[in-house]
């Protein structure tokens, strides 16, 4: 772990009415650090990811990014409930990539990537354009800003919609099963745009079934299972020698 | 084994198609001939409704109906005078509706319990009380309320105030908010999820999340069912005629309570009815198709189109 925490999150938990979705997460993730969740569908790992900027509502512990509880103030001994505009404020810090990429489709890519910045950062037309070019250069679209995302395929508007996350200089992204919705003769591409922000020390938590990608990228990796961290550590260390029973079992069914 | 099979109009013969159509087994190289299906239900009853509409024709034309009266009174200047009425009445109605109907449609999604419940009970009155009723109403609220205004600073008389206009104005434009509402509503609803979520992450406001992200999607939902309800509009502007609103119907009408040709008159009316929601049902097709442009959901226009060229070619074929 390097230089100061970003998200910290303690005995987080999380119900969907009678069933408990998170039992109690613990876990820091550094300035410039990875952090890649593993884990069976249903574990919880997607759910936690959408609590650490408030689409979910936590139901217990703490959870906050950057010192910052996230959807709360603390005064004294109480929490009290944030306001939609600073709910939102604290949104436009932590950008967020979805399993389907969720690209406005009334809007142009270059329209995707300026509209945050304009419309919530108030940074000016001019300056958002420019900065949303150079966005598309890194991503290696800058020749389709004009084009619609459905003009696009699925691993070319996975990098619009990270280069989109990124126009709002975020401190932390958050991607929510980048590659799962992708031919698989797309996913390289978009997990090349990810090795690149990791490397340029973007603080990243990464939800995904890439192993390989886990391994090769990720300082930390952890194992999810029924709402609770099973096992955490170095990758390598962790899918080599998994501690656990549980982390061995569902190792062997996806690597 | 490859056989060659040809549609029946390129070897048809002109003394009948079936010439060659050989049963497969017994001459395994011979050409096949395509018979297609044939519809004799289909002529059947286009004969029977042929003859209906011919006495129907000829049951209007013999009546006593003077038709030259109707065609006379299209252009007379207060029937004209009517369908400018019409027309004035039905697209303000329709601006202050759409107006009306998107905020109310706004609220029912707020996460206000007070706005939602004002919406939806402004949905459940508007919509409940028959259209006439409403209209009546407005037009006799002098009976409840002599004036109108905030007292001591302006008040206005009722009655001054409550033109047949005004009253039809409001009670067409508050009834077809309600239906509007509904329409905006499930247009919004429409809208995928993931766009609610991507906004949000991004930081948008729920003000802005609807205004620039929602509103703009639902409106490709919207605009068809608007379109049917303006032409309905257009239609029940008629009802005006009941509280003295000198539209189309009650321009007709008075023609007709002076001269006694009451069919004649109605037919003018019909006519000119019949006009208005012709053209504005072609101005909704060439927004519609412009609006679904390269769309996924578009590919109908372009299905017609190519059985409308399939036509064309069949009958050039034939």
């Amino acid at each position: 772990m390097r230089g100061t925490t970003v998200v910290a999150a303690r005995s987080v938990h999380k119900n969907f009415g009678l069933v408990k979705v998170l039992k109690g997460i613990d876990l820091t993730v550094g300035e410039g650090e990875v952090l890649c969740i593993i884990g069976p569908s249903g574990s919880g790992k997607s759910t936690f990811l959408r609590c650490i900027n408030h689409l979910e509502k936590i139901d217990g512990g703490e959870l906050s990014v950057n010192g910052q509880l996230v959807g709360y103030r603390r005064k004294g001994d109480k929490l009290h409930e944030l306001r939609d505009n600073e709910i939102c404020r604290e949104r436009a810090n932590i950008g967020m990539v979805f399993q389907h990429f969720h690209l406005f489709p009334h809007m142009t890519v270059l329209q995707n990537l300026m509209e945050a910045p304009v419309g919530v950062k108030g940074v000016a037309k001019a300056e958002a354009a420019r900065r949303g070019q150079e966005l598309l250069e890194r991503v290696g679209l800058g020749h389709r800003a004009d084009d619609y995302p459905r003009q696009l395929s699925g691993g070319q508007q996975q990098r619009v919609a990270i280069a989109r996350a990124l126009a709002m200089d975020p401190a932390l992204m958050l991607f929510d099963e980048p590659t799962s919705a992708l031919d698989p003769e797309l996913v390289g591409e978009v997990l090349d745009v990810m090795k690149d922000l990791a490397a340029s020390g973007m603080t990243m938590v990464v939800v995904t079934h890439e192993i390989g990608f886990a391994r090769e990228v990720a300082d930390t990796l952890i194992f999810m299972d029924d709402g609770k961290v099973v096992e955490s550590g170095p990758p390598r260390e962790l899918l080599a020698n998994p501690r656990e029973e549980r982390t061995r079992a569902f190792l062997s069914k996806v690597l | 084994m490859s056989r060659l099979v040809k549609p029946a109009g390129e070897v048809e013969t002109p003394t009948g198609s079936h010439a060659t159509a050989v049963a497969a087994g017994d001459h395994p190289d011979v050409e096949l001939t395509v018979v297609p299906l044939r519809h004799y239900s289909r002529w059947v009853l286009g004969a029977a409704v042929g003859i209906g509409a011919a006495w129907l024709i000829w049951a209007f034309a013999t009546a006593d109906i003077d038709y030259s009266v109707t065609a006379r009174y299209l252009t007379a200047t207060p029937i004209l005078l009517g369908v400018w009425h019409t027309l004035q009445l039905t697209l303000l109605s329709m601006v202050i509706a759409l107006a009306i109907g998107v905020v109310i449609a706004v609220m029912r999604q707020s996460e206000n319990p007070v706005l939602r419940a004002v919406a939806s009970g402004w949905a459940w009155l508007f919509r409940g009380i028959p259209l006439l009723v409403q209209l009546l109403i407005w037009f006799n609220l002098s009976l409840v309320f002599d004036s109108i205004g905030i007292p001591g600073v302006y008040t206005v008389p009722t009655n001054q105030l409550m033109t047949p206009f005004v009253a039809a104005l409001i009670g067409l434009s508050i009834n077809e908010s309600a239906y509007i509402s509904e329409i905006v509503r499930g247009g919004i609803m429409s809208v995928d999820n993931g766009q609610r979520e991507a906004a949000s992450a991004l930081g948008m406001t729920r003000g802005r999340l609807m205004r620039r992200i929602l509103l703009p999607q639902a409106l490709r939902v919207i605009v068809p069912p608007l379109g049917n309800e303006f032409i309905s509009l257009l239609k029940y502007s008629s009802l005006a005629y009941t509280i003295s609103y000198s539209e189309l119907l009650l321009s007709a009408n008075k023609i007709y309570t002076a001269n006694f040709l009451v069919v004649e008159l109605l037919f003018t009316a019909s006519i000119w009815y019949l006009v208005l929601t012709t053209i504005f049902t072609l101005v909704q097709q060439q927004v519609e198709r412009r609006l679904n442009r390269g769309v996924p959901g578009a590919q109908q226009q372009r299905l017609s189109g190519r059985w409308r060229r399939n036509l064309s070619l069949r009958r050039a074929g034939a």
